[in-house]
């Protein structure tokens, strides 16, 4: 958060859109009561090279939160992991961060 | 049987404890994941879940680009499950589609079966307690085969 100064020139160039468009996209994995605890973590580091204790991890964080944040990217490489996991039935979804 | 049922062996292969009888389970599992994929059964939803759940239209989007590819891989793997169920060793592709066959049929049981985490076991005569009993199972061997995968990832 910015203190309260006049806004400068400097802020202008860089309207919402540009920093709408350097956000990136964000593979999300949601729980579900099926797949195994044993399976998304398998899944996770076959598919991104996490290493064991990043894929438990964010496994955990799944069971535990509901979901987490798995990749980013830019759309395509959301689209893609995001495709890649529903291969392996996880159920993924993709957004823009916001 | 003491040890892991499914292990993997030096030649990079790896071998399926499982008898006869749970061949023969199995066997009929790939025919009807192909028939509920192939009519679109409401209980396949689970496997092609919405990309963007608020923007319909992203979704429609996103299933018209990759819709095909993931039913043609989930098609390609229950094949070669079908083609493989009375090999003593898998190849790791083959065990793959094993488990990525073997994890979908668990999908769609477990969303015919509408379970929770922990399901209560049914009574015998329950209609459900015979599907929730291969559910079990492929549990079980879901986790075998991610536990004899899993030595080859890195740490």
């Amino acid at each position: 958060m910015r203190s309260s100064t006049a806004p400068t020139e400097l802020d202008r160039p860089r309207g919402r859109e540009d920093l709408h468009r350097d956000r990136p996209w964000l593979v999300i994995v949601w729980n579900d009561p099926i797949n195994l605890m044993s399976y998304v973590t398998y899944v996770f580091q076959k598919l991104f090279g996490y290493p064991r204790e990043k894929a438990h991890r964010l496994m955990l964080q799944v069971h535990n939160e509901g979901r987490a944040v798995v990749s980013q990217g830019t759309r395509e490489k959301a689209e893609l992991d995001t495709s890649r996991l529903h291969a392996h039935g996880l159920w993924a979804t993709m957004k823009k961060d916001d | 049987m003491a040890g892991p049922r499914v292990r993997r062996t030096r030649r990079g292969t790896y071998r399926l404890g499982i008898s006869r009888r749970e061949r023969d389970l199995l066997r009929s599992l790939p025919g009807q994941l192909r028939t509920a994929l192939e009519a679109s059964d409401p209980s396949t939803v689970r496997l092609f879940p919405p990309a963007h759940p608020d923007d319909a239209e992203a979704s429609d989007r996103y299933r018209a680009l990759v819709g095909d590819d993931l039913l043609e891989g989930r098609l390609g793997a229950l094949d070669t499950m079908e083609a493989t169920l009375d090999a003593p060793e898998l190849d790791e592709e083959q065990i793959n589609a094993w488990l990525k066959t073997l994890n979908d049929v668990r999908l769609v049981l477990g969303t015919q079966l509408d379970v929770s985490e922990e399901p209560e076991p049914l009574p015998r005569d329950h209609p459900d307690a015979p599907r929730l009993a291969v559910y079990g199972y492929l549990g079980w061997l879901v986790s075998e085969i991610v536990e004899a995968l899993s030595e080859d990832l890195r740490d």
